[in-house]
């Protein structure tokens, strides 16, 4: 703020491909990050936009169900661990965790740069599965199928994703140890935004269950490559316990995707009240809980597929414990909307639509998480509407939150109001007509991955294709009027929205070094006076 | 095109009134959350005049008030749910067994007088009938939406689920875990018919006698494939004196205890019965020397199915 | 002063830069420690299913070359404990004498885990597969076994091959170590340990385990 104009911005830090490609500012990475993860949401996202093609008709469009099969399989894999997973800790993670602790790097800057590579390289491996002519196990590798029965490139499609995990584990690693020991004077661990403590949360699990998948696969690929059954049945193995090992990182995981997403929403909500959050340490020990519990649900993915009556039972209840905390958000989240000064500014919007959709979900999860319900539901559309309801329609709308109300600070450009809120809104529509249509699918009974279905599911399925069209418009319009924003985008002020935080205390874009000088923190998070808010429009 | 399609079955009609109490619980945070936040978005925009009043005082008493809550709305539910699945592990005793074969990728399935069906499930009305489950290769999933039920099919083990239809007609049944390129297409259609109608089905047209029911069928295997070399004809056990070897005896086997040379001790079901034919090596016998061949690749999973029929058939008591 | 203290900019302070990478380290070896757990877990998982086919491989193992490499191993962690605490009373020859002895102790753990031990049981025809040696009833059992071994022992060598670079790359980098400045050493001395460990926990469930019973 003070010396703003004197001072060099990290993006003018030199302007060569070098300087980026060798770059460890944390910034830049963050932006390279951005570029990275924007290609793959598009690439999963087309996939996904040739499924609801093919659902169009009860016969199928696209030809073949083994082109289908490749297709979700590539939906999925790319989405989930080169989309969801990484998405908000790597581009406004990176980005922010230095600025909001007060700090002028992470930790480990070399090893940030090395996780972008290690995240790229797999990447690579990724496409060449794809375009080599793709897997079709889905993206649950579920044994034997996927060790014995499967054709295609598994075995490049695991490498990619071992790889891509060691990308988490740094970027994991990197911040737990930043947020630990290079917090700015007087920031204690209850004044550090929420968003950190998600972010505290998210990578506790990144560095502790990633391991186990990344062995998993590696067994996996093993018994592909050496006909040795650790899971096939056939040859002395087990596939429950592939599907074990596999869930033991891949629930955990649906935390790593939405745990950063409350943290955004945890900034916005009081930003555009004008309020303080309402219940801080109860925010912050709910994401806490919702990390360590989230360790011990991972057999309610299990409830028809053989497990034990009793290990069913002990799975059921611990979910609907895990369950209770992101209840607990959301009834704060309202409570802090309460008496406060509400904007409407795209980054609100997205925050308020996820609010919606990410409870939708939610609910949706209490179904799942009754046992005898359960059986009825799983495996059909209607888990499939759950998860993109809360993976899609929570994460991806809070990473829009995010990307936009930090898009001035990364970028120095406003991105324009109203396209965003069109955005917002177009988004939040076509999301609903998409995937609200499945779960009256799953209850009739159509399951999932089927390249065909039965005649009268196609009203439903017609339905959802037609949400899908508006839903891909809503995403692509971002991408759009952002670019656009770039060159054209009106000059950001330190602190376009009148938000706490130290991040908003340094220059709009900061500088290599962050702050001018070291930031002494006295102050609680969001203290927001909502006298002062009054005469901010 | 149908949004409610009623159970057929007692069990799934429960399923559908915990589903429709979920559906009410979630109608009603839904509510009350998307109302909150419209009311708070009108009454409290940035620029309505409204009076705010002192900064709400904030208090645990709230957090604690809405987690306890939820905690004990989802208590209930898990109880409720909790209860209903109990339910599905505990076939009653007189249930009609009937085997069910995944394969890529198609359903197969064989009844105890012996009536094979290929995707499709012919079942009387009012019986409480059983499934047991294998597949030959990956894992399926035998799904009947209309029954509210769904159970994976894995290789390798029998897998059980029951149900009691209360309605006649014909309905979907899918396979519903991801089980190759055909796995859209390995479906077929569950026929619940009259108890008449059902024994009409049965006979097929075919008059009695000529068909081979399950047992028979089993016992033929029984021979051809040299069992009774050992363990006797009728599975009455083998000495050196009548068949040249120790063999134990199999009549009255299922769900008897079983000693293994181990030391531990078992519960011969389906499943230890199909492990002794395909890999004798994994579980020897205590006081029988371990010489039984294995079978592994030469008897298919109908054929095992047919001779654990045939052993189950077996009275005890001819025990020698 | 400065000279001693230099550190990167994101630190106050080369003291908080040493705490920070020992912190950085500690939650890596967690991170290793869940990346061998699945291994671990599956072992004993698949001998519980078939015990006595998997002690059959068990006691195809050669337990003197096992009991020898572990020997080495505590033996040079050993050796890389006295080295790392001879620098910190500035001794920096002293620490790359016992360094040297470290990773001596470790290359020949590799020689004798590979060079003799795999390929000898190469050459009995131990790696699963169609030319399987061990026949009859506990063939797939024993299969099993071995699978669990060569990948599992593949697994940690290449872990000590890592760690010997880092080995090599601290004894060539000596020169830069002082008695307040030698945080690298501290940092490889940690993983290597955790080399040791994971051995530790493999020597029973391969050489210990099948002939106990």
């Amino acid at each position: 703020m003070r010396d703003a104009a004197v001072q060099h911005s990290y993006l003018d830090d030199g302007r060569t491909l070098r300087s980026w490609l060798l770059t460890t500012d944390h910034k830049r990475i963050a932006i390279l990050y951005i570029v990275a993860i924007t290609f793959f949401f598009f690439a999963g996202g087309f996939a996904a936009f040739l499924i609801r093609y093919n659902l169009i008709s009860p016969k199928g469009l696209i030809g073949s169900a083994e082109t289908y099969n490749r297709l979700f399989s590539m939906h999925g894999i790319l989405m989930v661990w080169f989309f969801l997973v990484p998405a908000v800790p790597v581009t406004l993670g990176n980005f922010l965790v230095p600025l909001m602790l007060g700090a002028r790097d992470l930790a480990f800057p070399r090893l940030n740069l090395l996780s972008w590579y290690l995240f790229m390289a797999a990447g690579v491996v990724a496409l060449y599965a794809v375009v080599g002519g793709g897997v079709d196990t889905g993206w649950t590798f579920y044994t034997p199928l996927t060790s014995f029965y499967s054709q295609g490139h598994v075995i490049a499609a695991v490498v990619a994703i071992f790889i891509a995990g060691f990308s988490s584990i740094a970027t994991g690693l990197n911040f737990i140890v930043t947020i630990h020991k290079l917090r700015a004077p007087g920031m204690t661990w209850y004044k550090m935004p929420v968003f950190l403590w998600s972010l505290y949360a998210t990578s506790v699990i990144l560095v502790l269950a990633t391991p186990v998948l990344a062995m998993t696969l590696l067994l996996l690929a093993f018994e592909r490559i050496f006909g040795i059954g650790v899971f096939d049945p056939a040859i002395g193995g087990d596939p429950l316990l592939f599907q074990h090992l596999f869930w033991f990182y891949s629930h955990p995981a649906v935390y790593v995707m939405i745990l950063p997403g409350f943290g955004v929403i945890s900034e916005i909500i009081p930003a555009f009240s004008r309020k303080e959050l309402f219940g801080y340490k109860f925010v912050v020990w709910a994401s806490i809980a919702i990390a360590v519990i989230g360790f011990l649900v991972w057999g309610h993915h299990m409830f028809v597929a053989g497990t034990s009556l009793y290990s069913a039972l002990v799975f059921s209840l611990l979910s609907y414990m895990v369950a209770a905390p992101s209840a607990i958000k959301v009834f704060n989240w309202i409570a802090t909307m309460h008496k406060g000064y509400i904007r409407f500014d795209a980054p609100m919007l997205y925050a308020i639509g996820f609010i919606g959709l990410f409870t939708t979900g939610g609910l949706t999860g209490l179904f799942l998480a009754a046992l005898a319900a359960d059986v009825h539901l799983t495996q059909t559309y209607f888990v499939v509407a759950h998860f993109h309801y809360v993976m899609v329609g929570g994460m991806v709308s809070a990473y829009f939150a995010g990307l936009h109300f930090w898009w001035p600070k990364m970028t120095g450009h406003m991105y324009p109001e109203m396209w965003g809120r069109a955005g917002a809104i177009i988004i939040f529509v076509g999301f609903n007509l998409t995937f609200f249509p499945q779960f009256l699918l799953g209850y009739l009974g159509m399951p999932r991955r089927y390249f065909a279905y039965p005649q009268h599911f196609e009203a439903l399925n017609l339905l959802s294709s037609a949400g899908a069209l508006i839903l891909a418009v809503g995403y692509i319009l971002p991408l759009g009027y952002l670019t656009w924003s770039l060159l054209y985008g009106e000059r950001a002020s330190a602190n376009p929205w009148g938000a706490t935080g130290l991040e908003w205390t340094t220059a709009s874009p900061p500088p290599t070094e962050n702050f001018a000088v070291t930031p002494i923190v006295t102050q609680a998070p969001y203290q927001y006076r909502q006298a002062e808010a009054v005469n901010h429009e | 095109m149908n949004f409610y399609v009623p159970s057929a079955t007692v069990d799934g009609r429960e399923i559908d009134f915990l589903i429709l109490a979920l559906s009410l619980v979630s109608c009603a945070v839904l509510a009350l959350v998307f109302g909150l936040i419209l009311l708070y978005m009108v009454r409290y925009r940035a620029e309505s005049g409204v009076y705010r009043g002192a900064p709400g005082r904030k208090t645990w008493r709230f957090e604690i008030s809405w987690t306890v809550a939820t905690l004990a709305v989802f208590f209930a539910l898990f109880i409720w749910g909790g209860d209903l699945y109990v339910r599905l592990f505990q076939p009653p005793a007189d249930a009609l067994q009937i085997y069910v074969v995944g394969k890529q990728w198609m359903w197969k399935v064989e009844h105890q007088g012996g009536q094979h069906e290929i995707n499709a499930l012919h079942i009387p009305i009012n019986r409480p009938i059983q499934l047991v489950m294998t597949s030959e290769d990956v894992i399926h999933d035998f799904s009947v939406p209309a029954f509210r039920i769904k159970h994976d099919v894995l290789p390798g083990r029998y897998e059980s689920i029951w149900f009691e239809a209360k309605t006649p007609g014909t309905f979907e049944l899918f396979c519903t875990q991801l089980c190759g390129v055909g796995h859209y297409s390995m479906t077929g259609e569950v026929v619940v018919m009259s108890q008449p109608d059902f024994e009409n089905w049965l006979s097929g047209g075919a008059p009695a006698g000529e068909r081979e029911d399950l047992a028979a069928a089993g016992k033929e295997l029984f021979t051809a494939h040299g069992c009774s070399g050992c363990h006797g004809e009728g599975g009455v056990g083998g000495t050196p004196a009548t068949t040249g070897v120790n063999a134990p005896a199999l009549a009255g086997l299922l769900g008897r205890s079983v000693k293994l040379q181990s030391g531990a001790t078992v519960t011969a079901d389906e499943k230890f019965i199909r492990d002794c034919i395909l890999t004798p090596d994994k579980t020897p016998i205590a006081g029988y020397p371990q010489i039984m061949p294995s079978f592994s690749g030469q008897i298919s999973e109908e054929k095992v199915l047919r001779l654990i029929a045939y052993i189950k058939s077996l009275k005890s008591g001819s025990r020698t | 002063m400065s000279d001693a203290a230099a550190h990167e900019f994101q630190f106050a302070s080369a003291e908080h830069q040493r705490e920070t990478a020992i912190s950085g380290i500690w939650l890596f070896l967690a991170t290793e420690a869940l990346f061998f757990g699945p291994i671990f877990l599956s072992w004993i998982f698949a001998r519980h299913a078939d015990p006595s086919a998997f002690d059959v491989g068990g006691r195809r193992t050669d337990l003197t070359i096992g009991l020898a490499n572990t020997a080495l191993l505590i033996a040079s962690s050993f050796a890389y404990g006295v080295g790392l605490a001879l620098i910190g009373f500035g001794r920096r020859r002293g620490m790359v004498a016992w360094l040297a002895i470290a990773w001596a102790l470790g290359a020949a753990f590799i020689g004798l885990k590979f060079g003799v031990e795999w390929r000898t049981e190469l050459s009995e025809g131990l790696f699963p597969g169609a030319h399987f040696s061990i026949h009859g009833p506990a063939r797939s059992g024993a299969q099993l076994f071995f699978a669990f071994y060569f990948f599992a022992t593949a697994l940690h060598g290449l872990h000590l091959l890592i760690g010997l670079g880092l080995l090599a790359w601290i004894i060539i980098q000596a020169e830069r170590f002082t008695a307040e400045n030698h945080t690298p050493v501290h940092v490889v001395g940690l993983y290597w340990t955790f080399i040791d460990v994971i051995w530790l926990i493999l020597f029973p469930l391969i050489y210990l385990i099948g002939r106990a019973s």
